[in-house]
């Protein structure tokens, strides 16, 4: 009996020692895109932050994918349970657009650079809404399997060359990037292409290009569907995020290639919910998770580029495969010879006619 | 003659009249009852009935324009949008205001994104506007704001913002309908064929739906036949290889069709190895409406024999052997006899997965392609990225009217009571 009490005694307080000590530590609720981008972020930043600051636990939600709305939903339910969230650049536009997160003071809320320049200046153009904290720079391009091709690809418009190179592509099932792509292989100048996609024959003229290899194309929705559709040898060809494409390549040693030229950048990086409730904290966090060693650090773990200009020469090598990563970042100047940055001014006005457009276009 | 009633009205033991009495006791047993299901009706109201009345009033809801902009909305009542001429002064003066306060809440760039659902252009011109509305600060107005983005000198401009200040819309209806506005004259137009899509997607879904349906009765109807022949002790072991895949995460489901179909994929390896197809010949079987139609089948077929069964069930062997000894031919008795006893579950069968279908986006949008999406896929394309809740919902609105029109079809044709789930 003296021994049950005793046991019942002790588990009571260790129950209850455990939920003190639990509500002491300030939970931070961080929503990523999950897989290897979170351990990318949990290696670089969340867990060099923790094991500095004893007092806050980072919880790891992987719901980036449905962020936008969800975030709306919450703030419509008047309960916002996330305290950052890591969104696309057009993702953040738009939830800054909806005042579903807060407009960040860079220059105060963010470390300066390790060279010493303002975080505005650090992070130069890559500050592309007020409310949006830049961390990568990633890219779409194309992957193609070399084993199925004749020669080398060297160009997105082989992409297009049926004659060339048979067989299946991948496409994202967006206009986005798609319709850019087309104009630059019909011969327009990519400096022009968003003042061409801006009219109605331009739209038509994309989509013509398109046309001419819409019947040998496979649509994809998830990133990781092309990684996958190239392993299987079901495309020749096909465009995804470039991250997925170097673990394809690097750590599964598939017989695929990189397909650089016009790659288009974007940008991913971290929003604060205008409704989140441990704001404080999450301000300091992000200090230290931006600052110029954390984003060189992260590159470590995936190969997208850092959004700082002061951490691009501290990139290293792999933390597990051991290879130099700076060749495999999109902002690499050999993978960099042409490039588009994502015209989110465009596409926040365009987006949803060309969708619709786009669609029309793929029911046809 | 009524007194007379009274005096020979029966009474209970304690000299209440029994009429009194009995209506007491009903009434006790209804309110239990009515307690008994009101945690469900509750429920029902708050889970069913609540959301989709907010989905009717998201597909409507206009009310953005007249928060943010109540003056201007006001003022350009007055204006005559066809009259070739810009607004006056006055709607200019209150325009700069209402941004200037709208820019210090945040919510110009809201605004924006509404308009801009109805004419592209609006996001930024809103944006723009914001970020410089603030160096107006003396009239005239008009040459300010014109100033600060020319597209505030179009008339077009200010017919968009006009025709879409009242509190309710129908411009989500019409985007949901294929038709479109043309705000420079206020017609109504129907959009050419070619950039036709909500069409286009319900009557496909409609149609694959019904063929999906039809699919898992032609296999699930012998299935269930055999399922309900055998003895219990096997047919529950059977049972629970048709609820197998049930219990296997939908995703994992559709996958492995992926694996299987593919151009270089199992079933296409094999019959290259049989030698029916060459190389070249591979068939395409996934990422279009054969993908969506293969992959669905398997998923709904549970439903079509689990309704199909019960009822099989119930059927007693002896009327098909009495129709047999009888005379007819086993097939005519069993069209005669055995195939009408089964109405009631391939009903409830039919309308189950028919529902079910009708709704589904995670596998088409997986194996569809291009040529085997639904429009749930829009619908989710609508509440999750474009945030374009109020054309997601009117699509929801019009999906739920086709889903009551068939279950009234079918109340018409067959009856509603004549439905076994079970």
């Amino acid at each position: 009996m003296n021994y049950f009490m005793r046991t019942i005694m002790s588990i009571t307080a260790f129950v209850v020692v455990g939920m003190v000590s639990q509500a002491m530590a300030t939970e931070l609720v961080v929503v990523s895109w999950g897989g290897a981008y979170t351990a990318s972020q949990q290696n670089a930043y969340h867990q060099p932050y923790m094991d500095r600051t004893p007092g806050v636990k980072i919880v790891n939600d992987d719901s980036a994918g449905s962020a936008v709305a969800k975030l709306r939903a919450m703030k419509q339910a008047g309960n916002t349970t996330w305290d950052l969230v890591d969104a696309v650049a057009s993702d953040a536009m738009m939830l800054c657009d909806e005042g579903l997160v807060d407009e960040i003071d860079h220059n105060s809320v963010l470390a300066n650079g390790a060279d010493g320049s303002s975080a505005t200046e650090d992070f130069g153009d890559f500050i592309v809404s007020p409310c949006f904290i830049p961390q990568i720079v990633y890219s779409t391009t194309f992957g193609y399997r070399k084993d199925k091709v004749s020669r080398p690809m060297k160009s997105v418009c082989d992409v297009f060359d049926l004659k060339s190179f048979p067989g299946k592509r991948s496409l994202e099932k967006k206009p986005i990037n798609n319709l850019e792509w087309a104009l630059i292989c019909d011969g327009v100048s990519p400096s022009k292409v968003y003042d061409v996609l801006g009219t109605d024959a331009g739209v038509r003229r994309a989509l013509a290009k398109l046309d001419t290899i819409k019947s040998s194309v496979v649509w994809w929705t998830a990133g990781a569907q092309t990684p996958q559709l190239l392993a299987d040898g079901e495309v020749v060809v096909g465009s995804t995020y470039n991250g997925r494409l170097f673990a394809l390549i690097e750590e599964q040693k598939q017989p695929v290639a990189m397909l650089w030229d016009w790659q288009v950048f974007d940008l991913d990086g971290w929003v604060v919910p205008s409704e989140g409730k441990n704001k404080a904290e999450v301000m300091k966090y992000l200090r230290f998770a931006t600052d110029t060693q954390r984003l060189a650090d992260q590159a470590k773990f995936i190969s997208y580029g850092p959004t700082r200009a002061s951490s691009a020469p501290m990139v290293g090598n792999h933390a597990k495969l051991g290879i130099a990563m700076a060749p495999h970042m999109p902002t690499d100047p050999n993978n960099a010879k042409t490039t588009l940055l994502f015209n989110y001014e465009f596409w926040a006005d365009n987006r949803d006619d060309l969708d619709a457009k786009f669609n029309a276009w793929l029911l046809k | 003659m009524e007194k007379n009633q009274e005096n020979i009205s029966l009474v209970t033991a304690d000299g209440t009249p029994l009429k009194i009495s009995l209506a007491r006791a009903q009434r006790r047993s209804k309110i239990i009852a009515f307690l008994m299901v009101f945690p469900l009706l509750l429920f029902i109201t708050i889970a069913f009935i609540g959301p989709i009345a907010d989905m009717l009033m998201l597909s409507v809801d206009n009310s953005i324009v007249k928060k943010i902009l109540p003056k201007s909305a006001e003022a350009l009542q007055k204006w005559d949008e066809y009259s070739g001429q810009l607004p006056d002064e006055e709607v200019f003066a209150a325009i700069v205001e209402e941004i200037k306060q709208a820019k210090a809440s945040k919510q110009h760039t809201k605004i924006g994104s509404r308009f801009n659902y109805e004419s592209s252009g609006f996001s930024s011109l809103f944006r723009k506007t914001g970020r410089k509305v603030k160096k107006i600060k003396s009239p005239p107005f008009k040459d300010g704001l014109i100033k600060a983005d020319k597209r505030w000198g179009e008339i077009y401009t200010w017919q968009v913002i006009k025709q879409n200040s009242s509190n309710y819309t129908d411009g989500y209806y019409l985007a949901a309908l294929d038709f479109k506005r043309e705000f420079s004259s206020g017609n109504i137009k129907s959009l050419e064929s070619k950039d036709s899509i909500y069409l286009k997607l319900f009557f496909r879904t409609i149609l694959l739906s019904t063929l999906i349906t039809f699919l898992t009765f032609v296999i699930g109807f012998p299935l269930s036949y055999m399922l309900s022949s055998v003895s219990t002790r096997i047919s529950n072991i059977l049972i629970i290889f048709v609820l197998l895949p049930f219990w296997t995460s939908l995703l994992v489901r559709t996958t492995s069709w992926i694996a299987l179909l593919q151009q270089e994929g199992v079933i296409n390896d094999f019959l290259l190895l049989v030698g029916f197809i060459n190389e070249d010949g591979r068939l395409a079987m996934i990422h279009n409406a054969t993908g969506t139609v293969v992959a669905m089948t398997h998923i709904l077929l549970p439903f079509m024999v689990l309704p199909l069964f019960s009822v099989m069930k119930t059927i007693p062997k002896s009327y098909v052997r009495a129709a047999i000894s009888l005379g007819a031919h086993p097939w005519k008795a069993f069209w005669k006899i055995y195939f009408p006893n089964t109405g009631p579950g391939i009903g409830a069968g039919s309308i189950l997965v028919f529902i079910l279908a009708i709704g589904y986006y995670i596998t088409p949008a997986l194996v569809g392609g291009s040529s085997g999406t639904f429009i749930s896929n829009r619908i989710a394309y609508h509440i999750s990225s474009s945030l374009n809740w109020g054309l997601g919902s009117a699509i929801g609105v019009i999906l739920l009217g086709i889903v009551l029109l068939f279950f009234v079809l079918y109340h018409r044709i067959v009856g509603i009571n004549n439905m076994k789930l079970g």
